[in-house]
């Protein structure tokens, strides 16, 4: 009662002037961990919306799994009111914004609903590979940059080099920047002065053709699709009735408003310059594609906006339930899930081995297993996930080109004339110390080395081509392992590469597992193969006759692997007072038995299709 | 009439071994002073008392078999045993040759104490001696070493226990095939009526099972080998397995030694080799009906079950109520019945027969269970005999009847036996059924 009550008030107090140059719409974007979400909370927190009680930990980061993680996956919005030093109040919207590389697309958006960016860097770590990404995408928008140096009240805090390495390597101008440390509340008030300073004012008039963009969305069982827009035109309000303009769909606004910390705040109308939210009884998810413009039906605008550019998978697996039974749970699920994350896309599939489920592409493995785990935690479903491969261009010998998403599709050898794989241009910074063995791992995984360029005396930048189905594995990991945590690492997909694939198909007691077979070079197959069958020997329970693993090329066997029969599974004691526990025993052994997957007479755990996910290099 | 074993538990020892999750509480090496004796008697009382007070409901039964578990029964001071004894007799109708055990640990053992034992009508008794190597025995936290066992065992013998038990552990930490054959081929060269061989389980949350990395466990390969040769070697020394992990000595009729508590009509009802047979564990097989007293005890009686509390406050509670108590019943429906009929019965090495099974369930074994019969027999792990006496022409009889003739029976192979929980697991049903 009492947060309506404030909310009521707040509201008031708007509805008296709206001034469009009082308005800031503005984003942080950093490199993972430099602090961007604890910044955000002090914000809001600095400018009285919430209480520090009331104040929980990063109030952007709504999933459980963000919190968790620690990282940002969805872009977050909230609206905050700050009385500047000019003695004006200004209706501040800040759009938080994912920073690992995977969710670059979700980034993209938000920024496109933004006029300007706060760009926060590591006192210490100072400009990493995804510092410099995101400021790239930045001002591809036409975005204002301002830095800001966090975390300086670090002892090995260092603000005077990352100034100079920030005018240095990204070339805007830092001298001035506001020193912070977003954890303990110091500069916070430099950051909004700065933003009400440096962010210009929205552009565009009320009175124009309403053109409003689309950069979120989401589902409410109540109201149907909630739209999330920046107005760039126009108004919008109560009763309007709206068009989106790619989609052609029409409906009635039944609400419009705006974005409080964790919750939807009403308002009476959104006009040219304000972020906020729709609805309008939208029941089709389909009907509010993200990126697409909306328009007053009755006064449409003459353009749509630019929106975004189609965005494309990068990494494809099958998932399947692990109940058969849950198939349409689990479409539904990923149905919901695409309405706010454009970027996931999937189509249905048959695998002889795990029965129906999706074909499903992400951005990167990160995004993979971030959809995967809300799949499984936000709509309760226990999933089977088959190795994730890129999409690989087969050019057959009768000049057809096949786009390859699942190995098992891939053509008879003798049809096909040669395959293309995807490679991507990668950036890694890293401390000279560790520059040896990062090399040596882009070897390893089959990179192009193109050049290095000293940032400071200890940190590189290194730029390698790799082959996509190189990185999507354990190659955040290794890189990682490799450096002490100190390298960072971002990419883009540079195009198509001819290569030398090969499928390479698991056996199991001599039957191929069609879910287990994947796209590999030539020259790695082997070792992949070995890990497989070493992995999946672990993962197969004894049975009652020996199982030979084996991995095959073209029907070639390249490695091997026993599961011998089982030889003792007895109980040796059972007397009066154990007869109900072991009971429980026999039950639960007959149910683990229900849980797993029959490939002929061999009974697979679903944790062995996982497994072979990640094959560690050491 | 009908029948009934009892079973009565008394969860103190001196040292809980490293391996033990049964419920039982270490009195330390303090047993002796007035503390833990005290304690030890305030319990003896309150199972006096459960005793007492239960014994109307068994009216209408005979007992056959006692059973003193734990814990270590034998840690009880003097006179304990036989108070608890005088409960049993002056309240249930006890039959004349009535099988009474107590487990013995040999550290224990005491003159007094065995002939204490024997006035009540103890006739057999169950010695822990696990091991005849002492570096073994302490590594799994046994409080006594070979040189005591052997006193202890000798005093049995000498004060006429005439129905002896010797426990045995294969797989032990440190032990290899070698030392196991070593301590069977001792254990056997004492001639004890009875010999239990256990595959050590490593149960969680006991001591071993959390320092297990600490120790070098034979292999699986090296457990079965030590299994089978358990099975060759107690042959050739007179005995025959009846259960996964029990031995018996097999007796000719008349060339039978007297067996206290054994009159004649014993022998008329055992006639042959099950002679030494446990009966009050092939009780538990048979899903005959016994009841448990004391702490956190079970029962199963005309196929109901239930546990007495496990905790003693409870338990002293539960126990000096004079009406019968709420207690966790289960109460069996028929395919739970039926489930406990096959991996109960499938233990014993006679297996489980058709006839019986119809006659208690009203349905023929092949109807309910053909299919998994028909797939176990194919993959050779079950047999399936016509009629045939489990070991030889002395079919053992039960329950006053020889075997029945007509219909088959069936038992776990020799590869059954070894993963015989899943053989097992086939015969549970689908909750859904």
């Amino acid at each position: 009662m009492r947060c309506a009550h404030k909310t009521f008030e707040r509201k008031e107090l708007f509805m008296a002037a709206i001034d469009q140059s009082k308005i800031r719409n503005f984003c942080i974007i950093a490199h993972i961990d430099h602090g961007k979400s604890t910044l955000a909370d002090r914000i809001i927190e600095k400018t009285g919306l919430l209480t520090s009680r009331e104040m929980q930990a990063q109030v952007l980061d709504n999933m459980d799994l963000e919190r968790e993680r620690g990282i940002t996956i969805k872009a977050q919005t909230v609206r905050i009111i700050y009385n500047a030093k000019d003695g004006n109040e200004y209706i501040l919207n800040l759009i938080d914004t994912p920073g690992h590389v995977d969710f670059n697309y979700e980034v993209s958006r938000s920024l496109a609903a933004c006029d300007g960016a706060v760009l926060v860097v590591d006192a210490a770590q100072g400009i990493e590979a995804q510092t410099l990404a995101n400021v790239y995408l930045a001002l591809d928008h036409d975005l204002d940059v301002f830095p800001v140096i966090n975390k300086i009240d670090l002892p090995s805090a260092d603000p005077e080099r990352v100034k100079n390495e920030i005018e240095d390597v990204i070339g805007i101008e830092a001298q001035d920047a506001p020193l912070i440390s977003a954890k303990n509340g110091i500069g916070i008030e430099d950051v909004l002065e700065a933003v009400v300073e440096k962010i210009p004012a929205p552009k565009g008039s009320p009175d124009n053709p309403l053109q409003a963009l689309i950069f979120d969305s989401l589902y409410d069982s109540y109201k149907g699709v909630i739209v999330f827009c920046r107005i760039m035109e126009g108004r919008v309000a109560k009763g309007t009735q709206i068009r989106m303009m790619a989609t052609g769909a029409t409906a009635e606004v039944v609400e419009v408003g705006y974005f409080g910390p964790g919750r939807f705040i009403p308002c009476d109308e959104l006009s040219a310059g304000m972020v906020g939210y729709l609805t309008a009884s939208i029941k089709n998810v389909k009907d509010t594609a993200v990126g697409d413009t909306v328009t007053d039906a009755a006064n449409p605008c003459a353009q749509p906006l630019p929106g975004y550019k189609k965005v494309h998978s990068m990494v494809y697996c099958g998932i399947y339930p692990a109940d058969g039974a849950k198939y349409p749970d689990l479409r539904d699920a990923l149905e919901k899930l695409k309405l706010n994350d454009a970027s996931l896309n999937y189509e249905p599939e048959t695998s002889i081995a795990l029965g129906f489920g999706f074909r499903c592409g992400f951005l990167g493995l990160l995004h993979l297993e971030i959809i995967q785990e809300r799949l499984e935690r936000e709509y309760n479903l226990d999933l089977v996930t088959t190795a994730p491969g890129v999409i690989y261009k087969v050019h057959k010998t009768d000049g057809e080109v096949i786009e390859l998403t699942n190995p098992s599709n891939l053509p008879d050898p003798a049809q096909i004339a040669y395959m293309e794989e995807p490679v991507v241009s990668a950036e890694i910074m890293v401390t000279t110390e560790f520059i040896g063995s990062i090399m040596q791992l882009c070897q390893e995984r089959r990179g192009r080395y193109i050049s290095t360029e000293y940032i400071e005396a200890s940190r590189a930048l290194l730029k390698y081509e790799l082959p996509l189905n190189e990185i999507i594995y354990d190659f955040f990991d290794a890189l990682k392992s490799r450096s002490r945590g100190y390298a960072s690492f971002d990419y883009e997909l540079k195009g198509y590469e001819q290569s030398r694939l090969v499928k390479l198909d698991i056996l199991i007691n001599h039957e191929e597992v069609d879910a287990l077979s994947f796209i590999v070079h030539a020259d790695s197959a082997y070792e992949r193969g070995r890990k497989m069958c070493e992995k999946l020997k672990d993962e197969i329970p004894r049975h009652l006759f020996e199982i030979p693993i084996q991995a095959a090329v073209s029907g070639r066997i390249i490695a091997r692997e026993t599961v011998r029969a089982l030889r003792k599974d007895v109980l040796a004691k059972c007397y009066g007072g154990d007869i109900t526990r072991k009971k429980k025993l026999l039950e639960k052994q007959k149910e683990g038995k229900k849980r797993m997957r029959q490939i002929g007479s061999v009974e697979i755990p679903q944790s062995a299709f996982m497994s072979v996910l990640k094959l560690d290099d050491k | 009439m009908k029948s009934l074993s009892i079973y009565i538990h008394i969860p103190f020892c001196v040292r809980k071994c490293l391996y033990c999750d049964f419920l039982s509480f270490s009195v330390r090496d303090n047993y002796v002073n007035q503390n833990a004796v005290g304690k030890m008697k305030k319990y003896v009382d309150s199972l006096c008392r459960e005793i007492r007070s239960s014994a109307a409901a068994y009216k209408e039964y005979q007992v056959l078999s006692i059973f003193f578990g734990g814990g270590t029964p034998t840690l009880l001071p003097a006179g304990e045993i036989g108070r608890v004894m005088e409960a049993v007799c002056d309240n249930y109708q006890m039959a004349d040759d009535a099988e009474i055990t107590i487990e013995m640990n040999p550290e224990t053992a005491s003159g007094e104490k065995l002939e204490e034992y024997i006035t009540h009508g103890i006739n057999r008794l169950s010695i822990g001696l696990q091991s005849t190597d002492d570096d073994e025995l302490r590594r799994i936290g046994r409080i006594h070493d070979y040189s005591t066992f052997l006193r202890a065992y000798r005093m049995a013998r000498e004060e006429g226990f005439r129905n002896i038990n010797i426990d045995l552990m294969a797989a032990l930490p440190g032990q290899s095939v070698e030392s196991y054959r070593h301590t069977l081929a001792r254990a056997a060269a004492l001639k004890p009526e009875h010999i239990s061989a256990y595959s050590l389980i490593l149960e969680e949350g006991t001591p071993l099972y959390e320092r297990r990395e600490e120790f070098c466990f034979p292999t699986e390969d090296e457990d079965r080998d030590m299994y089978e040769f358990t099975g060759e070697y107690l042959a050739a020394c007179g005995y025959h397995r009846y259960e996964i992990s029990n031995y018996a000595r097999s007796v000719v009729p008349d060339a039978g030694p007297a067996v206290a508590g054994c009159g004649s009509a014993a022998r008329a009802l055992y006639n042959g080799a099950a002679l030494y047979e446990c009966r009050h564990n092939k009780v538990y097989w048979q899903r005959g009906n016994y009841v448990g007293f004391g702490l956190g005890a079970s029962s199963m009686v005309e196929n109901v079950r239930w546990t007495n509390p496990a905790d003693m406050e409870q338990y002293r509670l539960y126990a000096e109520r004079a009406e019968a108590p709420a207690r966790s019943v289960q109460r069996l429906t028929l395919h739970e019945q039926m489930e406990e009929y096959m991996f109960l019965g499938l233990r014993m090495m006679c297996g489980v027969e058709e006839e019986r099974f119809a006659e208690q369930f009203g349905r023929p074994m092949t109807e309910v269970y053909g299919e998994v019969i028909e797939r176990l027999c194919a993959q050779g792990l079950l047999v399936r005999e016509d009629n045939t006496p489990a070991w030889d022409d002395n079919t053992p009889v039960r329950d006053g009847r020889k075997a029945a003739k007509g219909g088959g029976r069936l038992r776990l192979s020799k590869r059954g036996i070894d993963i015989s929980n899943y053989v097992m697991s086939q015969f549970l049903f689908d909750e859904t059924e």
